[in-house]
């Protein structure tokens, strides 16, 4: 039985309390698997060599939601984990996953998550990772995610990445293979503050003639963080690829974006826009004459840039 | 009821406003003309509180609101549509007008406030006010933000900016309509005849001073046949041709 800290992290990062039959689920919790429930069109296994999980989901299913939240409440504890998920051919599924770390100790937490994605001809996947730190202890909260995503022709998938609150230190690796007329849309948002650190790298090799590929990413840098974005982009056939790299500076945050574009071939079209800056003075002012205070304002645009 | 009193601005030196006293008449609809770089913008900022004066006063229904900052002034009931409203990634009009009207709208009033600036589809509510519209379209949203608050006076910095002739009937239409129905003031710096149709009273600011004062039909005629169509100077042309 779940305990409220518990419930209260699994309802910031999964939007949930516990286990919603009729779907498959899976509660990873402070290093170790506490419940699991498959479908009869999603099977989660246990692997047998290393700590994680394999998510087959059966061909052609039609719409299933998938929860696979991670929550850590103790203190110290360093987990690495290994999830597969295997999408059959034209399978629609809805990934809830992420993590929330709740420390009150003195020592770091951290979790490691690697998670592999084998989308099958035209498979749709959505995927949702919220990643979530709270907790009054001095111990660190660390995530690092690494996502492998591999795309067969005509699939498509949606990976909606945020990172919003309370995470200390994020090294967070994407990359994606994409082949022929799959498309990619990766929707990345994040926010610092304090002393918190942020990295996030992205490659993708658009390997399949008329592949598609969409980055939006969307940072916010408050108090004195730090975010480093590296996103790489390379249009090996005919394809398309765009990115786009917008960032917010608030107090003494500290912001780079390193943006890395390729084409290696004649059709391939690939493009990359990047601003970093402060809030326009503008937005400001109009919400200012609505009657908002500049803090306010200030807030309503930092949720709207994050939403 | 809005009055300046001795009002003044200076950047760099120069006067922008120089010393403009007015008292407007309330309820009434206002338009401010004259020439680009005459201070009417500076003097609508200076009005909603985005500019500070450098001396003199704004007084709002008997209080002197010179030292309130733009919220505050806000909350007494002044609006403003800016000349060139600014765009907002990840905000969506339903979300821009709810928070000008201050709280969660019903989706018909959301679409009457739009349809009213002549954007006359549902589709608009979701979409974010970014760089995805066009010049115009965002314009008309920041007039139907005004209309979403419950102003007592309300202050446009040239409207018609940016919006293409069909709309602008349309516009002129809501303006006459925000007139009509609701008893506020507005202010509206113009330079548009059709919109001037519609002034009880213009003002035409000219050098950072008041050049003239009046009714549109005292007004009008000699704004024509100083300004005629493409803003030359009919009488600099007269000139010229001699």
């Amino acid at each position: 039985m779940l305990d409220n800290t518990e419930k209260q992290l699994l309802r910031q990062i999964a939007g949930i309390s516990g286990f919603q039959p009729g779907s498959a689920f899976n509660l990873r919790a402070n290093g170790s698997g506490v419940e699991r429930h498959s479908t009869p069109q999603v099977t989660i296994r246990q692997k047998s060599d290393k700590p994680g999980i394999d998510i087959f989901v059966a061909p052609h299913t039609e719409v299933e939601q998938v929860h696979i939240p991670v929550i850590i409440t103790e203190s110290g504890v360093n987990d690495l984990v290994y999830n597969d998920f295997y999408i059959g051919e034209g399978a629609q599924v809805e990934i809830i996953a992420g993590c929330g770390i709740h420390n009150d100790g003195c020592d770091t937490s951290q979790h490691d998550g690697i998670h592999t994605f084998h989308i099958s001809k035209q498979a749709h996947v959505v995927y949702t990772e919220k990643h979530y730190g709270e907790g009054n202890g001095e111990g660190g909260r660390i995530l690092n995610p690494t996502t492998n995503i591999y795309m067969e022709e005509g699939s498509y998938a949606q990976m909606d990445m945020s990172q919003i609150k309370g995470v200390d230190s994020t090294k967070r690796i994407t990359y994606a293979k994409l082949g022929k007329d799959a498309k990619l849309v990766i929707n990345e948002k994040l926010l610092t503050h304090g002393r918190q650190f942020a990295h996030s790298d992205v490659e993708v090799d658009l390997d399949g003639e008329n592949s598609a590929l969409q980055i939006v990413s969307r940072s916010v840098g408050k108090d004195d963080s730090v975010q480093v974005f590296h996103p790489i982009a390379r249009g090996n056939n005919a394809c398309r690829a765009h990115v786009q790299c917008d960032s917010i500076l608030m107090g003494n945050a500290k912001i780079s974006s390193i943006p890395e574009i390729a084409a290696n071939h004649v059709d391939a079209q690939v493009v990359h826009e990047a601003a970093i800056g402060k809030i326009n003075s503008d937005q400001l002012i109009k919400l200012q004459t609505f009657g908002l205070s500049e803090e306010e304002a200030e807030a309503v645009i930092v949720d709207g840039f994050l939403r | 009821m809005l009055e300046l009193r001795n009002l003044t601005f200076e950047a760099d030196g120069k006067r922008i406003v120089d010393d403009i006293s007015l008292t407007f008449t309330q309820h009434a609809f206002t338009v401010i003309t004259g020439p680009n770089g005459g201070g009417k913008s500076t003097l609508a900022k200076l009005i909603m509180g985005i500019e500070r004066p450098t001396s003199g006063q704004i007084l709002f229904d008997g209080e002197d609101i010179t030292a309130l900052s733009i919220d505050e002034r806000a909350k007494r009931g002044i609006g403003y549509a800016f000349q060139q409203p600014p765009r907002f990634k990840g905000m969506s009009v339903r979300r821009l007008l709810e928070l000008a009207h201050g709280k969660p709208l019903e989706e018909e009033h959301c679409i009457s406030y739009l349809s009213d600036v002549g954007l006359c589809s549902k589709d608009y509510l979701d979409r974010d006010v970014d760089g995805s519209l066009s010049g115009g379209e965002v314009k008309r949203i920041e007039i139907a933000t005004l209309l979403a608050r419950e102003l007592k006076l309300s202050i446009f910095d040239e409207p018609e900016a940016g919006i293409d002739l069909w709309s602008f009937s349309k516009l002129v239409e809501t303006f006459r309509t925000l007139h009509e129905r609701n008893r506020q003031d507005i202010l509206l710096i113009s330079h548009q005849e059709r919109i001037m149709q519609l002034a009880d009273e213009m003002i035409v600011i000219e050098n950072g001073k008041v050049a003239a004062r009046g009714s549109k039909d005292e007004i009008l005629p000699t704004l024509l046949l100083e300004f005629e169509p493409c803003g030359i100077n009919k009488k600099a042309g007269d000139g010229y041709a001699g």
